[in-house]
């Protein structure tokens, strides 16, 4: 049986339904073969990009590690299991699912520092950044914004204003955001005027990581050489 | 535009570029319109990956038309077009991860542009895969034209740059609103209506030549 003649008198053909097996069969035919191809599509274009998105992703990072520790001559990556920080990760344990730190060295083995990531809701998303960390003078080495959604031309000011970012550098943590900094203690960050909200965010991320890693990373660092 | 009369190859192609443009005439595709079009660069990302989805799926949408039957047709176009906007999504990750950063949730919005849908529904289904792909390509390229218009506005305006190229000296204080979202508005008015103004005046020229020709022939 044929259903009603959907043509409106005038207009174009209509796309023409198939006249073999039943209209059910067709449809579940047509979506399952769509399905099918768009699923093979996807698949392809996944496999064939994958490597690229993972290389991009791994040189973002190591571009933000070399920049927040001050271009380390190596750094290892150290893994975050409970309250200590391991080398490798415990057997059965996905290393990818374990938050990780970078710990940078000079040319002469010396330890640098820390390059710690954290992250916490700001005023439009999750600010997502990571810092250089000196446990051993608790000092805050650089800070670098690895992913902000805050208002252009405002809220994105943590990123781009360099003059904010330079104030993290050298920064005794834990980090106090004041509205005019008089330059001489080391503790307090000049927040950007008209972003507020954002610019304490940063503070609040670094402050609430070390919070939480601080002792970790300071245990780890008394047995290396300076 | 007489509906009698096929349109020929040129036309298919021109059409989506000026006359029915998708953007200055058909207000389709507002939304990264207005939302991305803060700088060039994103500009470009978001017209390339459009047009790479608008072609792959007026093509692909072409060429099953005749075995769609037409209860399932959106649910069909949809299913295309979301492939390809993931398609899009993981090439443009891989070979352009600033502009995919920009671009955020507008590459995946790339779905709901009713460009696309469309002219899948308008052309695609009722044409042929070679005349689909022009028309495709003609709202492709009419659309990132129109947004690379208002990127250029809107960057050189707010941020002092184009394509991120310092244009002006250190004095020149950006207008931040212009790259805010209600630049966006303020931007997309203004072309709309200066072009507007000037079909207006077109029109109005045509109809004073016309009325002339008449009358010269009434009294001749």
């Amino acid at each position: 049986m044929t259903g009603p003649a959907d043509g409106h008198a005038g207009s174009t053909p209509a796309p023409a339904t198939p006249t073999t097996g039943s209209p059910a069969v067709a449809l579940i035919r047509t979506l399952g073969g769509l399905g099918v191809i768009a699923g093979l599509l996807i698949v392809v274009a996944y496999t064939a990009t994958l490597p690229r998105i993972q290389a991009n992703k791994a040189r973002v990072l190591a571009a933000a590690i070399d920049e927040v520790l001050g271009a380390p001559a190596r750094y290892d990556t150290l893994y975050v299991v409970g309250d200590s920080l391991v080398r490798v990760a415990p057997a059965g344990v996905d290393p990818a699912a374990l938050e990780t730190v970078y710990l940078g060295y000079r040319a002469d083995s010396s330890v640098i520092g820390f390059a710690v990531t954290g992250a916490d809701p700001g005023f439009s998303d999750v600010v997502r950044l990571i810092f250089g960390y000196d446990p051993r003078e608790s000092r805050v080495l650089a800070m670098k914004v690895l992913e902000q959604k805050e208002t252009p031309g405002l809220g994105d000011k943590i990123e781009k204003d360099t003059t904010f970012v330079a104030e993290f550098r050298n920064a005794v943590a834990p980090l106090k955001g004041v509205k005019q900094a008089d330059g001489t203690d080391s503790t307090e960050i000049d927040m950007i005027t008209g972003v507020t909200i954002s610019s304490r965010t940063v503070i609040r991320v670094i402050n609430q990581t070390l919070q939480r890693l601080g002792p970790a990373l300071a245990a780890t660092l008394p047995e290396m050489p300076r | 535009m007489s509906p009698a009369k096929p349109s020929t190859a040129t036309q298919d192609l021109m059409r989506g570029v000026w006359r029915e443009n998708p953007t200055l005439v058909q207000l389709l595709g507002m939304c990264p319109t207005l939302a991305v079009t803060n700088s060039v660069a994103n500009c470009l990302g978001m017209g390339t990956a459009t047009m790479f989805v608008l072609v792959g799926s007026s093509f692909l949408v072409s060429l099953v038309r005749k075995m769609v039957p037409t209860e399932v047709r959106i649910t069909t176009y949809i299913l295309i077009i979301a492939t390809f906007v993931t398609v899009a999504d993981l090439a443009l990750a891989a070979t352009a991860p600033g502009v995919h950063k920009a671009l955020g949730a507008f590459v995946a919005l790339i779905v709901v542009n009713c460009i696309i849908l469309g002219r899948a529904e308008a052309f695609a289904s009722k044409n042929t895969v070679w005349r689909s792909v022009l028309d495709a390509v003609g709202n492709g390229l009419g659309f990132t034209w129109m947004m690379l218009i208002m990127g250029s506005v809107r960057e050189i305006l707010g941020s002092g740059t184009w394509l991120g190229i310092r244009l002006f000296g250190e004095n020149f204080e950006p207008w931040v609103i212009m790259i805010l979202p209600p630049g966006g508005f303020l931007t997309l008015g203004a072309i709309l209506l200066i072009v507007g103004a000037w079909k207006h005046y077109q029109t109005e020229r045509g109809r004073a030549r016309d009325l002339a020709v008449a009358m010269a022939g009434k009294a001749a």
